[in-house]
């Protein structure tokens, strides 16, 4: 027996009325927290450009056994 | 009351999940550290061809034999060798990074970040691609 909060008030003591527009706003809450939840996940699939130029230093300096302090070469000077 | 407390659940949770989402690249995988050291022991062999510009770096995070003439004869097979061993590795090494963060879409982006930073790194003297054709650093 599935009645909206709101139709199921109008033919129903207070108390018991009081209990399902509970139970409706915790699920309005819920629907809004997974809403919530698949924006912070949206943004995730960005590529992560700074990270990406960071983990490329990285291996970078590793293959080419450069010192870290080693400063690029388009910064130190530029031909 | 209750809904103040959802609200301060869910701050927490856009936070969490932001600050997740701006980490790192995972780097650190058995599959990244075994090209890595292919990688690096085949630079011992290189560094003289990126150095006489035999070898250049080219715009698409690969290298390319620029200068075939300025190798013997006798070498050319192996900087070949060389070169096409580098770039398989190469690739290798963007889509490993790319699955090891579970998104393999994003081998293209890895491989053009690569491309800038190793041009950007390469020493004094080395050839790379750029725009305008080949320059020497």
């Amino acid at each position: 027996m599935k009645t909206s909060a709101a139709s199921f008030c109008k033919t129903n003591e207070a108390s018991f009325c009081k209990t399902r527009v509970a139970s409706f706003a915790k699920k309005v809450w819920i629907a809004l927290a997974a809403c919530a939840l698949s924006a912070c996940v949206t943004i995730n699939i960005y590529f992560p450009a700074a990270a990406a130029e960071k983990a490329a230093d990285k291996i970078i300096e590793e293959v080419w056994q450069m010192h870290p302090s080693d400063k690029p070469a388009a910064i130190k000077d530029k031909k | 009351m209750n809904i103040i407390k959802y609200l301060f659940a869910m701050i927490a949770l856009v936070g969490a999940l932001s600050a997740y989402a701006t980490a790192d690249l995972e780097v650190n995988t058995p599959g990244v550290n075994a090209i890595k050291s292919s990688m690096q022991a085949r630079h011992a062999q290189l560094a003289g061809y990126y150095a006489s510009g035999a070898v250049g770096l080219s715009m698409d995070g690969m290298i390319e034999l620029r200068d075939p003439g300025s190798v013997p004869l006798a070498a050319r097979q192996t900087v070949n060798a060389l070169v096409a061993a580098e770039n398989q590795d190469r690739d290798a090494l963007y889509a490993e990074i790319a699955n090891a963060n579970g998104h393999p879409e994003w081998k293209a982006e890895i491989r053009s970040t690569f491309a800038q930073r190793w041009i950007q790194r390469a020493q004094r003297g080395w050839w790379v691609m750029s725009n305008n054709g080949w320059t020497q650093k």
